[in-house]
């Protein structure tokens, strides 16, 4: 489906007759606001990210035990304990408490989240905006590699590399920066070739402005949002990953996260004892946190592709 | 036929083959260049000089990087993928053996996936701007959220502990063996192990269709031809079926080429939830393992299946898409 031909031009993107929308900083503040200010689920994901950030900042505050703490009673592991005023969720069959687990575990969740939104949608904006800027051989090589990012299965490949590298949360920030570029990088590809033919540009190329300056002094800040989109998808897909990695046993087996906590009630007959208390409680954090990312994305779409709003 | 038809199914294989060579290059690199070699795993203290180097001729790792390159492209054309470290078979072997279970779960799954997400598209569309439409959207976006293991767990624990009513793991009650796989697929007990691994796939894998197809579906609803029916005096249904539909049902199927992309992808992690012998769990075990010649055979498969089925579904779209290959046609006019 070639949706690049399809669009009409979001507002965001069509810079006004006088030059390029402002500074970065200036782009930055007014797309963030406008899409919060506009999009109540999208400001709901916020909210949501934001409550997560401060679990994650205060959890020694907020958890009664360590994560791995195993809480004895007179020398006798307190394991498998069912949830109760002392223990909120219970204790594991090492006789850890669950409640605390589920508040640390948010650490690895948002560093994962946070650090491969980052490297996502970084190389990806650079890759977009050097593609289509240069076009030529440029773009022609970077696009077959990305043909080549798209024919590789992302979670196998993230589980062959942990067969060489030792466990470690950044594995998957690694593997996500290897190949989830691909997307983004596409998509802003495409903007700009539409962006580089508008009259500001040819402006700042006949008063003498550098390619550099160009790229990412004019062009830079139009696709801004864009990258937006990509980087607050890439927060979910990167705690999807890290959880599915962690379940699968590849994860660090000293990092309590979700994922691992998900493991280690599998792995000790949760299911069939019927420990609900065990393992929903962490997959709902994962699925809210994943969840916050997509409604922050589903908010910079609307400003970006303005047609889906109206329908 | 059309020969911008034929220019764009050439430029597609040209391209699969290219994704293909691609990969194959970068498991080499990733299994050579790698810190310690393939043959640590065999290798023990007690052996002697000559004994190692033996060994390391019997993989070829004694040649130069070059020349094993060579070798490893032609074995892998010719479906040599080496032997297995620890089980006595051929990885193509093991590979082809768990290849059918994994494209039973992966079509049964995207079948399903597809039937709700087209009907459900269609509803939401008919029901445009109400209320229960943006909720709707927003129970879709959870089930994209939640993970595929957890589902797998949850109905795992209702309804393979708590309800008993199916069983939680493998292809096939203990005991049981099958003639022939088509007796196998003929078996109700085969089918009942389908039905949580299946569904759980499913409860992922419907967002996109479903997603889709409303927006696709939306799209359609506005041109001309619609309003233009409803002048004539069409019934609603009729005009959100048999016209709406069938028009808006080419993009979706467009899609299916990520949505075996993201099955394939997911029934790594069920596979494992469910015990279900299929390439994905070959894969884990191996890589837990550390048998280093499944691994890449187990992972080049199902970059093997992603690509043929992406080719299959892009030739598809070209047939079915008048507008396909109009521009390789006008290049060469």
């Amino acid at each position: 489906m070639e949706t690049g031909s399809k669009l009409d031009l979001p507002a965001v993107l069509v810079a006004p007759a006088g030059g390029p929308r402002g500074s970065w900083l200036g782009q930055f503040l007014r797309t963030n606001f406008e899409v919060f200010q506009r999009d109540f689920l999208a400001l709901l994901g916020l909210i949501i990210l934001l409550f997560f950030v401060v679990v994650a900042i205060f959890a020694p505050l907020i958890a009664p035990y360590g994560p791995t703490e195993v809480i004895e009673q007179e020398g006798i592991w307190l394991s498998n304990k069912k949830p109760s005023d002392q223990f909120i969720l219970g204790t594991t069959n090492l006789g850890r408490d669950i409640f605390s687990q589920l508040v640390y575990g948010a650490r690895p969740a948002l560093l994962v989240g946070f650090s491969a939104a980052i490297a996502v949608s970084m190389i990806g904006t650079l890759v977009g905006l050097l593609a289509g800027y240069f076009g030529g051989w440029v773009d022609a090589l970077l696009m077959r590699l990305a043909d080549v990012a798209f024919g590789i299965p992302f979670l196998p490949f993230i589980i062959v590399l942990s067969a060489f590298l030792d466990p470690s949360i950044w594995n998957v920030v690694l593997a996500m920066a290897a190949l989830l570029w691909r997307d983004s990088s596409r998509v802003i590809r495409a903007q700009v070739l539409v962006i580089r033919e508008q009259a500001f540009v040819s402006a700042a190329k006949v008063s003498g402005a550098g390619h550099l300056r160009i790229v990412f002094l004019y062009i830079a800040p139009s696709i801004l949002p864009l990258t937006f989109l990509y980087g607050s998808l890439a927060i979910g897909w990167a705690i999807l990953t890290e959880a599915s990695v962690s379940f699968l046993g590849f994860g660090d087996p000293n990092v309590v996260s979700w994922g691992y906590m998900l493991q280690d009630a599998f792995l000790s007959q949760a299911l069939s004892r019927g420990a609900f208390y065990w393992f929903i409680p962490p997959g709902v954090c994962i699925m809210l946190t994943v969840m916050a990312g997509f409604f922050i994305g589903r908010g910079y779409e609307e400003i970006l592709f303005p047609r889906l709003r109206r329908q | 036929m059309r020969r911008g038809i034929m220019l764009y199914i050439g430029s597609r294989l040209l391209q699969s083959l290219l994704v293909l060579w691609a990969i194959a290059t970068i498991l080499f690199f990733l299994f050579r260049l790698a810190p310690g070699d393939p043959t640590v795993a065999f290798i023990d203290p007690s052996f002697t000089e000559e004994q190692e180097q033996a060994l390391r001729a019997r993989f070829g790792l004694d040649k130069p990087l070059h020349e094993q390159y060579v070798i490893y492209l032609a074995n892998l054309v010719k479906g040599d993928l080496g032997d297995s470290f620890f089980y006595s078979k051929s990885v193509a072997e093991l590979v082809l053996e768990m290849l059918p279970n994994t494209l039973y779960l992966s079509f049964a799954s995207l079948f399903v996936a597809y039937v709700i997400g087209v009907i459900g598209g269609i509803v939401l569309a008919s029901i445009r701007g109400r209320f229960l439409e943006q909720a709707g959207i927003t129970v879709t976006l959870m089930t994209r959220a939640a993970p595929e293991f957890w589902v797998g767990m949850f109905l795992l624990a209702v309804f393979a502990f708590e309800l008993r009513w199916l069983p939680s793991s493998g292809t096939s009650s203990p005991g049981t063996i099958y003639k022939s796989e088509l007796e196998k697929l003929t078996s109700k007990d085969f089918w009942e192990h389908m039905i949580l691994p299946t569904a759980t796939l499913a409860f992922y894998l419907h967002g996109l269709p479903l997603l889709l197809m409303r927006s696709s579906m939306l799209e359609i609803l506005d041109q001309d031809f619609i309003t233009m029916g409803r002048l004539i005096g069409y019934s609603r249904w009729r005009l959100m079926l048999r016209h709406a539909a069938r028009n808006a049902l080419l993009p979706v199927l467009t899609a299916l080429t990520l949505g075996i992309g993201y099955s394939i992808g997911g029934d790594v992690v069920v596979e494992n939830v469910f015990g279900w012998p299929g390439i994905g769990r070959l894969l884990v075990r191996a890589v837990s393992a550390s048998d280093y010649p499944v691994v890449q055979g187990a992972f080049f498969m199902i970059a093997l299946i992603i690509v043929v089925l992406n080719f299959v579904a892009d030739v598809l779209y070209g047939l079915l898409d008048p507008r396909v290959g109009a521009s390789e046609q006008a290049r060469i006019s």
